[in-house]
């Protein structure tokens, strides 16, 4: 589901910058409603992986306490034009999505 | 017949909801994450004992306006680093991220992080079977846990 998140890969000399926005409450179970005043249950990105051309690259666990809408900039060596990248998470209620780049 | 699709149906579901507890199983830490103590996760995540480097750069605010949106930059130039750990010392729940990096990437990272309350942010970097340190103090102008 690409509407969940933003990629953006671009090489600077063999090395790919990705920058990564994920759209997701990130709910840390201490926020209230603000109309009925019951806890907002948890809700947050556990997992997340990225790949290069299908070998992983970085692998992060994640607790509640990332901000809302996840912003994630990583750096991959050895990178060429064509190469591509793939991040995609799951959250504490299985819920996943993922996206992919090609460097250009 | 009944029988077959009812158990047809049961694989599906087991199936399918296995799938993501397998995902997560091993991979995310629930003992360190869950802790609630800053010691307790780092018994977590297998640290017995930290060397402070200056070899970990840590770029933070001085001084954090909304505690919702704590940027962080993160190098490690310790040789061989395999991971980044994020703590918060005075969050609920001090582990904050843990990124492991392989074939290739980086020991870079820049992310978003919330913060409770003005706190000691901690940054481990792993190498060889070691854990290095750094720490900086974030003030933060309002806490970003119940936003």
């Amino acid at each position: 589901m690409a509407d969940q998140m933003k990629i953006r890969a671009q090489l600077h000399g063999g090395v790919a910058d990705v920058k990564i926005l994920i759209f997701h409450p990130m709910e840390t179970g201490l926020r209230k409603d603000g109309v009925t005043g019951q806890p907002v249950p948890m809700h947050f990105i556990q997992t997340l992986t990225a790949t290069h051309n299908g070998k992983t690259v970085l692998e992060a666990q994640w607790s509640q306490a990332v901000s809302k809408n996840p912003f994630l900039n990583f750096r991959v060596r050895g990178a060429k034009p064509g190469d591509k990248i793939m991040v995609g998470w799951v959250d504490n209620r299985g819920d996943k999505a993922s996206i992919e780049a090609t460097l250009n | 017949m009944r029988r077959s699709v009812l158990g047809a149906a049961a694989v599906a579901m087991a199936t399918a909801m296995l799938r993501p507890l397998q995902l997560l199983a091993g991979q995310w830490n629930k003992a360190a994450f869950d802790a609630k103590a800053v010691a307790d996760a780092l018994k977590g995540i297998g640290v017995s004992a930290t060397e402070d480097s200056d070899r970990i750069v840590l770029k933070a605010p001085e001084i954090a306006e909304n505690g919702a949106i704590v940027p962080l930059e993160i190098v490690s130039q310790v040789p061989g680093t395999q991971a980044i750990y994020i703590l918060v010392d005075k969050n609920p729940q001090p582990l904050t991220a843990v990124f492991e990096f392989s074939n290739g990437a980086e020991a870079f990272v820049a992310t978003r992080i919330k913060m409770n309350e003005s706190s000691v942010v901690r940054i481990l970097a792993r190498a060889g079977g070691k854990f290095y340190a750094t720490m900086r103090e974030v003030k933060v102008t309002i806490g970003g846990c119940g936003a």
